[in-house]
């Protein structure tokens, strides 16, 4: 349904090998759409790049969200999708990176929406975004003492006495 | 009352000892008769809940038949609070305080599943019901609930405000239940 | 006089001539006016607003960990509860994602009957958006003639699934069953009636002097800003970008209607009114097209893909037939076999561009659902829209957002 327009998609890779180099991990199209990975260290760069670029146009994030993948070593992932309105073109890119480091720089430089999508992924999975101007928790209760999101939290609240888990299959 | 060019029972009289002037009953039948029929609604709504009081509010289906032609969004100035939808864990405390802020005598009608008892939420931030942080009167199932289940819990609101006991709210059993909530 | 009085107000500026005399107003989360569960907490100089604080998650229901848990079907209901004012719209919308994610082909007439139901479901959103901004002015009567028709739209939707409100319309592959005779009276009676009452509604308030006072220049944004934040929908074509979901990337057969994009130019609340009355009309005429174009069809029967794999065969076929009973049994078990990667969809919702990016493992429910919700991210733009206004302007701007709690909170 997202047509892809490959002259766009081509040229957005090749300018991004050249500005980028080995910053730039993976370039591949997904079931609908380009999917790049990038270091986190060059997201802004990137972001502003793509921004700028006269003939790419990517001015509008459609949205930004957080994923945890328990198993790999790099779990936490903060994923991206751009558009690019004049040249009718949608493009993901995705971060990774480590519990020890969850710190990734934040996107409010390039794109003001971006503001509360990232207090959305700390409230949910802890992302930290350095230079973010006010980064706290946003949908959840303040005092809130884990991230919910991440895999190892159930969905249920853990004080409820009166439903019987047996009962519900879990 | 009866008369004699009375063509329309509008209300039922309470059973009382009438003569010439006067009409004697128990005052807390027509306290009880006067306030059924002249309920003053607060509408907490916050979700899918408060649509279809909108609905019930507007004139297919109106409440105002009932008494409830004014809606109150003062707690202090209202009787009955409606509380339609979901209510989070971050929305209890306010929820509490808004209940705290009415005046007696007062009723409160949970309209929905989310209200009563969390509904298809069995999440880690909503509330399983409001009766956890505020006593209920009248619960009404459905998700959402038609116009008419709500209006029968209505009905069930003002069948409790006509047969109340005028030395409820004062009683200790009434402060007891206001304890557990931690409600002076 | 009247740059003078909205211009912007420095707080810093005391040794002007001028005294400042700051308050802080809390617009808490139970108020008349926000029509939702959100708190502004605003600091006011007198009766204008300098700066507002916001607070949002009271109703928090934390579908995106829910829907880890279920299986893609049981999704739905979920999804019905975002922008509770136009739950089709959500509920295809979710659908065709996870269509897109199996692959699935859906037959002509199936799309040309979601047509329908999505802009049914416009009508209603818009409806009801644009008769809380004339309650918000004082104009209570505009609500209560236009909640009638929301009601005849309920029947429809009643009649083909139902439910009145939070209908979970659809199902993998198109709808449970096929719309019966009194679904399409009620329609077409529907689509007879509604026009002179839209016109009614018109005359009361579009040319009425209050109303045009109060909304004219109140609230408003520039496209570059409106952009950078994030808008999508009524909001952004107020500001005067033609950017639509439909036009832009069509999806369920939109390509064969024929339709204007309304836009505005100066992004006040006047545009934002006038924007969604002008595409009430508009679905009002792809509506006739559709029915036109389903009515010139042979076929009146299907109503589904019929992909056995994902779609429930039909309890005929159950009974009798040992693939649809393996079928069957694997899907309600959850044990369906979506491919493994991940996709995003995006339809043009009542509000903007309502997105949905699944993971999937391979697995009976998604690793991780992501919706994409307008109302959150434009409502990030409040603030820089109220900076120097009275406080009854931001109200006013406030509900012509249309900010619905369930779609900011999720």
């Amino acid at each position: 349904m997202f047509i892809i327009n490959q002259e766009i998609v081509d040229l957005t890779s090749e300018k991004l090998r050249n500005r980028f180099g080995e910053a730039l991990l993976t370039v591949e199209t997904e079931m609908d759409m380009p999917v790049y990975i990038v270091k986190k260290e060059i997201i802004v760069d990137l972001l502003r790049f793509l921004y700028d670029d006269e003939t790419l146009r990517y001015r509008f994030l459609t949205t930004l969200c957080g994923i945890h993948y328990p198993d790999s070593d790099q779990p936490f992932g903060v994923i991206y999708h751009l558009h690019s309105l004049e040249n009718n073109q949608r493009i993901r890119i995705k971060t990774f990176t480590t519990l020890e480091d969850i710190t990734i720089p934040s996107a409010t430089a390039v794109f003001a929406g971006a503001n509360w999508m990232e207090r959305e992924a700390y409230d949910f999975y802890g992302i930290l975004f350095s230079g973010h101007p006010n980064l706290k928790r946003i949908l959840n209760v303040d005092e809130m003492d884990y991230f919910p999101m991440r895999k190892e939290y159930p969905l249920e609240d853990g004080t409820r006495e009166d439903k019987n888990d047996d009962f519900f299959g879990r | 009352m009866d008369s004699n060019n009375n063509k329309f029972t509008v209300v039922d009289a309470p059973e009382g000892y009438s003569g010439s002037g006067f009409y004697a009953t128990r005052m807390d039948k027509a306290i009880g008769l006067a306030r059924m029929n002249s309920l003053w609604p607060l509408p907490f709504a916050t979700s899918c809940c408060g649509i279809e009081f909108m609905a019930t509010m507007a004139p297919h289906y109106d409440l105002a038949r009932f008494g409830m032609e004014r809606l109150s969004f003062s707690p202090r100035q209202s009787d009955l609070l409606m509380v339609m939808g979901t209510i989070a864990k971050k929305m209890g405390p306010i929820l509490q305080e808004v209940y705290v802020q009415m005046a007696e005598p007062r009723w409160v009608i949970a309209v929905g599943a989310c209200a009563a008892s969390g509904g298809i939420f069995d999440t880690y931030s909503v509330l399983q019901g409001i009766d956890r942080v505020i006593p209920v009167d009248v619960y009404v199932p459905g998700c959402p609930p038609r116009p008419e289940q709500i209006i029968n819990g209505i009905l069930k609101i003002q069948d409790l405000v006509h047969n109340e006991s005028g030395r409820r709210r004062n009683s200790p059993e009434y402060k007891e239940l206001l304890a557990k909530y931690g409600i002076e | 006089m009247k740059e003078d009085i909205r211009k912007n107000i420095d707080p810093t500026d005391i040794a002007g001539s001028e005294i400042h005399e700051f308050v802080t107003l809390n617009v808490g989360p139970t108020h008349p006016a926000t029509h939702g569960v959100f708190q502004n907490v605003m600091t006011m100089d007198g009766e204008y607003v300098v700066d507002t604080y916001q607070t949002i998650g009271y109703i928090h229901r934390a579908f995106e960990k829910i829907a880890e848990r279920r299986a893609y079907y049981q999704i739905l209901p979920l999804t019905d509860r975002l922008n509770y004012c136009s739950s089709p719209l959500n509920n295809t919308g979710y659908l065709m994602a996870v269509e897109k994610l199996l692959g699935l082909e859906i037959p002509k007439r199936v799309q040309y009957m979601r047509v329908i139901i999505m802009e049914l479901a416009r009508i209603a959103d818009h409806n009801v958006c644009n008769s809380v901004i004339g309650v918000d002015t004082g104009a209570l009567t505009v609500f209560t003639y236009m909640f009638q028709d929301r009601e005849k739209i309920y029947e429809i939707w009643e009649q083909i699934c139902g439910s009145r409100l939070t209908t979970s319309i659809g199902r993998i592959g198109g709808f449970e069953r096929n719309w019966n005779e009194k679904a399409w009276s009620l329609l077409r009676t529907f689509m007879k009636e509604y026009p002179p009452r839209l016109k009614e509604f018109e005359t009361l308030l579009m040319r009425n002097r209050i109303f045009l006072d109060r909304t004219v220049d109140v609230g408003a944004i520039s496209a570059e800003k409106a952009l950078n934040y994030g808008f999508t929908g009524p909001n952004l074509r107020a500001t005067g970008v033609d950017y639509d979901v439909r036009i832009a990337s069509p999806y369920c057969s939109y390509e064969d209607f024929d339709f204007i994009v309304p836009v505005g130019t100066t992004g006040d609340t006047h545009d934002r009114f006038m924007v969604r009355q002008e595409e009430m009309w508009q679905s009002i005429s792809i509506i006739n097209q559709a029915i036109a174009k389903l009515d010139a069809m042979a076929d009146k029967e299907t109503f589904n893909a019929n992909n056995d794999a994902f779609v429930m065969p039909a309890k005929e076929k159950v009974y009798n037939d040992m693939e649809s009973l393996i079928y069957h049994f694997k899907q309600v078990m959850g044990e369906i076999d979506p491919p493994k990667g991940e996709i995003y969809h995006a339809i043009e919702a009542g509000n903007g561009e309502l997105g949905f990016y699944i993971v999937s493992d391979g697995g009976r429910s998604p690793y991780r659902l992501h919706f994409r919700r307008p109302c959150f991210i434009y409502y990030q733009g409040y603030p820089d829209m109220i900076k120097g206004n009275l406080l009854s302007d931001a109200i006013i701007t406030l509900s012509s957002m249309n900010v619905i709690a369930g779609e900011l909170d999720a």
